[in-house]
């Protein structure tokens, strides 16, 4: 199993018919995503790479079923497209776009919970490449074939790190569950906590991979999490060792400002908290296969 | 995105709080004609820079005559000014805020920041301002007035009075005080600011609640929609190849070492830099080229990278998702070859095409060192800056 998604998610594109949003499309139907249509206002009633296009969500999802959406619109659009979503009731929305305004996200997130929790929304990014199942479907913009499955869930800050990452990984033979980007902007849709949650409930799923950075009090909530909930190992792995205080490091959330916001600060935490923390970024690949091996000798060598 | 002191006042102004009589002046004999303009006996220069601390580094000074102020200014004008919050590097004034001195009986701290882990902008309050926040929060963090406010009906008058009362303020200046707290909530979400620090707010002597000083920063993602806040945009504060950087649409920020970095996404960016770091070494910059490594973007990358002079040996690290190894390396190649590249360079690309990239850059003849992985990537760029420095 996977979580969030999989081969028979029913998925549209909100920007379809825009140049992102064709590229992307393509890949996604390539690596065998179930996209079932796409929302660009002004252009129903017509197809686009065959599949319908739609003026509105709602009609999206009355006329496919659709329960996943990504987005691909500008930023300045981006928080009205994520709202028009959730008030048709996708239960995904997943927003790959770099650039949305901070405030946008705050009055975003407090309008996804004026949803009772059965038919509320359950929002990933924006600035994060997406969600992952790999041999499943990919609602996304990562290169896919650089994923294998397999049973670890990996949830990532950053894209690229996330590349590497499952790189790493699949040299020494180790494919995902699940792979999600929940982006790097200040405020996200989903927290590094929703999200091991989820694969703390994955059967599939044997082991968790946290790749934070320096800025903001996630990396710790998750690392309290995990001490406090999960039964499946977790590494971590916090980018930014040699970042200077109060600078931006690309990423609108990557900045130290406050205390316990640097990457030593936050890896210490994840170390005390239980995690094995990868001791450089060219290990992460070698730190999961070491807590694979050691989850996998203590259930042969732990009598019943 | 930071702005001036006496910037952030005139904003505020236009949200009805009140902030002390001045203006900005650009030279000495601007300084007097300013001074004159206000009126009354007594006034303040103060160096405008974006950094705190000014007053224990010298750039702020009260004057008392025409004469003091045209010194004050002279002096202050064209300095770099180092203060605690600047770095040994300092900043430069180009521009002195004059103001009227007003007699002050209290001073207090309000500050409205937008809180990361609650989601929500938090208005927190002091009752000693003058001090830094940071500080009050280590020592009795009990102190700290927090009002949270919810976004979807915005601040209410009552938590402005709660903070008002709390911070120990008579009857005849709560009104004052909301004035100036909700203002500030209308400025903080009309702006899209990121940061609004009244310090001090202060009360005078004929019990007056005036904005003393005021730090203001703006989420750079919402500019768009706020061009006559873009507008205030000092780029001498700025380091000039970060602000080169921005105009091609990269992310550059300056550091202490002596290894380039040129490298796609800012975790993977981060992450090199950590490596580099681990294999001994120190980078000399964060740049983050984005997706589409295009020969132009490469070149204004290689150009930016090489115009710091620290720089003995630089690290390119592209993992193609979306573009492809092969683009990136005839990228690299066009780039090498249009800048011409005095340094030691070593390329890793990993993704798509990836045995083509690695042929392109065997193949093009120029003295390019290539690594499969993130560390053997840093390992030899460490080695090559070791090489280039005992040479």
């Amino acid at each position: 199993m996977s979580i969030l998604l999989d081969e028979r998610t029913r998925v549209i594109i909100q920007g379809f018919t825009g140049d992102k949003g064709t590229f992307h499309a393509k890949e996604m139907i390539a690596y065998g995503t179930n996209v079932v249509g796409g929302v660009t206002p002004g252009k129903g009633d017509s197809t686009h790479l065959g599949k319908p296009v739609f003026n509105t969500v709602k009609e999206a999802v009355a006329a496919t079923g659709a329960t996943a959406s990504l987005i691909l619109v500008p930023a300045p659009f981006c928080a009205d497209a994520i709202m028009e979503a959730a008030d048709a009731g996708v239960r995904l929305v997943v927003t790959i776009t770099d650039g949305v305004p901070a405030q946008d996200m705050m009055t975003v997130k407090r309008y996804l919970w004026r949803y009772p929790k059965e038919r509320r929304s359950r929002m990933v990014g924006p600035n994060g490449a997406g969600v992952i199942s790999p041999g499943k479907a990919m609602l996304g913009i990562m290169p896919g074939h650089v994923y294998v499955p397999g049973p670890v869930g990996v949830v990532t800050r950053s894209g690229t790190l996330g590349y590497e990452a499952a790189a790493q990984m699949a040299a020494v033979g180790i494919g995902q569950t699940t792979s999600v980007g929940i982006g790097g902007d200040p405020i996200n849709g989903s927290s590094f906590v929703d999200i091991l949650a989820l694969f703390e409930q994955d059967p599939e799923t044997e082991a968790v991979m946290i790749i934070g950075e320096i800025g903001g009090p996630q990396e710790a909530d998750a690392a309290m999490f995990v001490k406090e909930n999960m039964t499946k190992p977790v590494i971590g792995y916090v980018a930014g060792l040699t970042a200077p205080r109060g600078r931006r490091m690309g990423h609108a959330g990557a900045i130290i400002s406050a205390f316990g916001d640097t990457a030593a600060e936050k890896a210490e935490i994840m170390r005390s908290a239980g995690l094995l923390v990868a001791p450089s970024p060219s290990e992460l690949g070698s730190t999961m296969a070491e807590a694979l091996a050691r989850k996998r000798s203590r259930r042969v060598m732990v009598p019943r | 995105m930071d702005i001036h002191e006496y910037q952030a006042k005139e904003l505020l102004a236009g949200f009805g709080l009140p902030v002390p009589r001045g203006g900005v002046a650009y030279s000495a004999e601007q300084a007097v004609y300013r001074a004159a303009e206000i009126g009354g006996e007594r006034w303040v220069v103060k160096a405008q820079i974006h950094a705190g601390a000014r007053a224990r580094a010298g750039g702020i000074k009260v004057c008392s005559r025409d004469m003091d102020v045209r010194e004050a200014a002279k002096d202050l004008l064209g300095r770099v000014l180092v203060t605690a919050q600047t770095g040994p590097e300092g900043l430069p004034v180009h521009r002195v805020l004059v103001e009227q001195a007003l007699p002050i009986e209290r001073e207090l701290y309000v500050g409205l920041v937008l809180d990361r882990k609650r989601e929500r902008i938090v208005v927190v309050a002091h009752p000693h301002g003058g001090i830094e926040i940071e500080e009050i929060a280590q020592r009795e963090p009990d102190a700290i007035l927090r009002e949270e406010i919810e976004p979807a009906v915005g601040m209410q008058p009552f938590q402005a009075r709660e903070l008002a009362f709390g911070l120990g303020l008579p009857a005849l200046q709560i009104n004052p005080a909301v004035t100036v707290i909700l203002g500030a909530y209308r400025a903080f979400r009309e702006l899209d600011a990121t940061m609004v620090e009244m310090n001090p707010l202060v009360v005078t002597r004929d019990g007056h609640v005036c904005v003393l000083d005021v730090k203001m920063s703006f989420d750079d993602n919402a500019l768009f929609r706020r061009p006559h806040v873009a507008e205030l945009r000092d780029y001498a504060q700025e380091d000039p190849r970060e602000a080169e950087a921005a105009e091609h649409g990269l992310n550059y920020v300056a550091l202490d070492g002596d290894i380039g970095c040129i490298i796609n996404g800012a975790g993977l960016a981060m992450a090199t830099m950590d490596m580099i770091k681990h294999a001994g070494g120190e980078p000399a910059n964060f740049l983050d080229i984005g997706g589409g490594a295009s020969p132009d973007r490469v070149a204004v990358a290689f150009r930016l990278v090489l115009s710091d002079a620290k720089v003995k040996a630089i690290l390119v690290n592209v993992f193609a998702g979306i573009n492809r190894c092969d683009w990136v390396a005839e990228g690299v190649v066009q780039a090498v070859r249009a800048v011409s590249v005095s340094v030691p360079l070593v390329v890793r690309l990993a993704g798509t095409h990836v045995e083509e990239g690695r042929r392109i850059l065997r193949e093009s003849g120029l003295p390019i060192v290539t690594a499969d992985t993130l560390a053997e990537a840093a390992e030899r760029v460490v080695a090559a800056r070791n090489g280039a420095r005992a040479a």
